[in-house]
């Protein structure tokens, strides 16, 4: 066989030390954005390249990685990231949650409770909390320095002035280790009581931002709001139409254009391994049974 | 003296002047834009800054708010623990802190004191949630309050301030500088670019504001009318010079200096 085209996990290693480094100050300070000199990665932005980042920076050959978009394990972008770094890591890849080192997501935190040996990797479009309210960037890192969040309850006064509740669904911001003010990138607000005290690692990487920042295990992460209006994760108020889960995050799927449509578990290894163990929702199809029956 | 001191602790609080500026210089480069300003301003007073555009009015305010450095002097601000301090040594979170809580600035354009895509209510509320207020009731009831004080229609508390006119622009900027209930603010030119009826209603506002909050403000304006009605005190600038200083009937009605004389002369008759 040829020498391999590329280096071990597509980036070079000067590259990478670079990029353990923003890693390794970004843990030090829990909820900071750290700059790194981002690369130009072979997918466009928008795609993840903060998190491809991030990911072959960390990733080492006894890995085993996991990527999912919005909950999945099989779109496009999940199926493609983790191609790429099996093909130029030659790590094992897997679609269950717990089997997995490394979890690079979009959108999503799994349903399974994540442990200690594991880190998440998080793409990240916009990493400024304050972006929308302060576009100036010189002022926005000065509130962050002196902690002036002010500014953040008067996005979400907006939202109660205007729809009567916090109407924020995703990138809700959330305050790390009581100090610095974060987006979550744009998971739903269900997911941000799990950032709360997680054993896990938890790394984002915004690539045409070119910033870095992270929660270290086992720290506080409290998402902002008002004592009259309290925080509350929202959630679709059905069972899962597949596996019966009522207590995972929902995705809409539209069935017919005769206004059909479905609410499945947005965390497709969560699904399948419940409807794996039994569980059957409304929409089960009936094959399922079938081929469950024959393992058995 | 000091039984006499604490026998009258009101008597005290506003014997002692709440800022000080002295021999306060600003140059840029060759150019003196404000030499040697020395003066005393006591809580609930109002002073007001007049002279000719480039005499380094807005240099000055801008030396005394701290949002310059002055190239010689010091300014001195008492805060509200008692202390009086040197606005060059406080750090920035500490200037900034004072700068939401105990000072205001009102702008004359209100677009550089407004946030002008969020509404009216949270640009009123933004200084309450800056220092912890963290209850949407009380913060709404607060606002609304305050939008009352100035006259605007509470129907438009959820409006942003682009869909304003230019006088409730102005107002509401007063609104959201004195929520926090400052004991110091600067106004820049507070009525410049509104109409004469405008002008004279907000003028009015302010002037009764400031009795009933007991403010103590310094306003920079070119327009001696405006002088006359809110100040108590009057200092003219030229050259950044202050050339002649004292109470303002006194100044207007019986000018001592040639400039000063002239710039009341120069006011058209009605």
């Amino acid at each position: 066989m040829n020498a391999p085209a590329y280096n071990f996990a597509y980036l070079d290693e000067q590259t990478k030390r670079m990029i353990r480094r923003a890693i390794l100050k970004a843990i030090a300070i829990p909820g900071y954005q750290v700059p790194f000199a981002s690369r130009e990665m072979p997918m466009p932005y928008g795609w993840g390249t903060g998190g491809v980042q991030v990911t072959a920076a960390i990733l080492g050959p006894q890995d085993v990685l996991k990527v999912i978009d919005q909950g999945s394990d099989d779109t496009t972008n999940a199926i493609s990231i983790r191609k790429f770094f099996a093909k130029t890591a030659s790590v094992a890849t897997t679609t269950a949650t717990e089997d997995a080192t490394v979890i690079q997501t979009r959108h999503r935190i799994p349903e399974t409770p994540l442990h200690e040996n594991q880190v998440l990797v998080y793409q990240v479009p916009i990493p400024e909390p304050l972006r929308f309210l302060e576009p100036r960037e010189t002022e926005t890192r000065r509130m962050h320095a002196l902690a002036e969040y002010g500014l953040m309850h008067v996005k979400l006064y907006e939202d109660i002035a205007r729809f009567g509740h916090i109407a924020t669904a995703y990138a809700y911001p959330v305050k790390v280790n009581a100090r610095y003010v974060m987006d979550p990138s744009p998971t739903p607000k269900f997911d941000n009581p799990k950032m709360d005290n997680c054993p896990a690692l938890q790394l984002f990487g915004a690539g045409r931002e070119k910033r870095i920042y992270a929660i270290p295990p086992y720290t506080q992460v409290v998402s902002l709001d008002f004592e009259d209006h309290p925080f509350e994760p929202y959630r679709f108020n059905a069972p899962c139409a597949l596996c019966a889960a009522e207590n995972s995050y929902l995705d809409e799927i539209v069935t017919d254009d005769k206004g059909g449509r479905m609410f499945v578990c947005s965390d497709t290894d969560y699904c399948e391994g419940r409807q794996a163990a039994g569980h059957r929702g409304s929409l089960s199809a009936a094959p399922y049974k079938e081929k469950a029956g024959s393992h058995g | 003296m000091a039984d006499q001191d604490l026998a009258d602790p009101d008597m005290r609080e506003t014997d002692q002047p709440l800022l000080v500026a002295g021999s306060l210089s600003k140059s840029y480069g060759r150019i003196a834009a404000c030499r040697d300003v020395s003066f005393a301003l006591y809580p609930g007073e109002v002073l007001a800054i007049v002279g000719e555009s480039g005499s380094g009015k807005s240099t000055l305010l801008q030396l005394l708010s701290g949002q310059l450095a002055a190239s010689g002097g010091h300014v001195s601000y008492r805060m509200r623990d008692g202390v009086t301090r040197d606005l060059a040594t406080l750090g920035e979170a500490e200037r900034r802190f004072l700068f939401r809580t105990d000072w205001g600035f009102v702008h004359q354009d209100p677009a550089q004191g407004l946030r002008m895509a969020v509404s009216a209510g949270a640009n009123v509320g933004e200084r309450l949630m800056a220092v912890g207020w963290n209850h949407y009731g009380r913060i709404r009831d607060t606002a609304s309050d305050w939008l009352t004080r100035v006259e605007i229609d509470i129907a438009r508390i959820d409006d942003a301030p682009r869909t304003y006119s230019g006088g409730m622009r102005q107002r509401l900027q007063i609104a959201r500088n004195l929520v926090t209930e400052p004991r110091l603010v600067f106004m820049d030119e507070p009525t410049g670019g509104l109409d004469v009826s405008v002008q004279a209603r907000l003028l009015d506002l302010v002037r009764s504001l400031v009795a009933e909050l007991g403010l103590a403000v310094i306003i920079v304006t070119h327009d001696l009318a405006v002088a006359r009605l809110l100040s108590h005190r009057v200092m003219v600038m030229k050259g950044g010079r202050v050339i002649e200083t004292g109470l303002t009937d006194q100044v207007l009605d019986d000018p001592r200096e040639p400039y000063t004389q002239l710039l009341v002369s120069s006011i058209l008759p009605p």
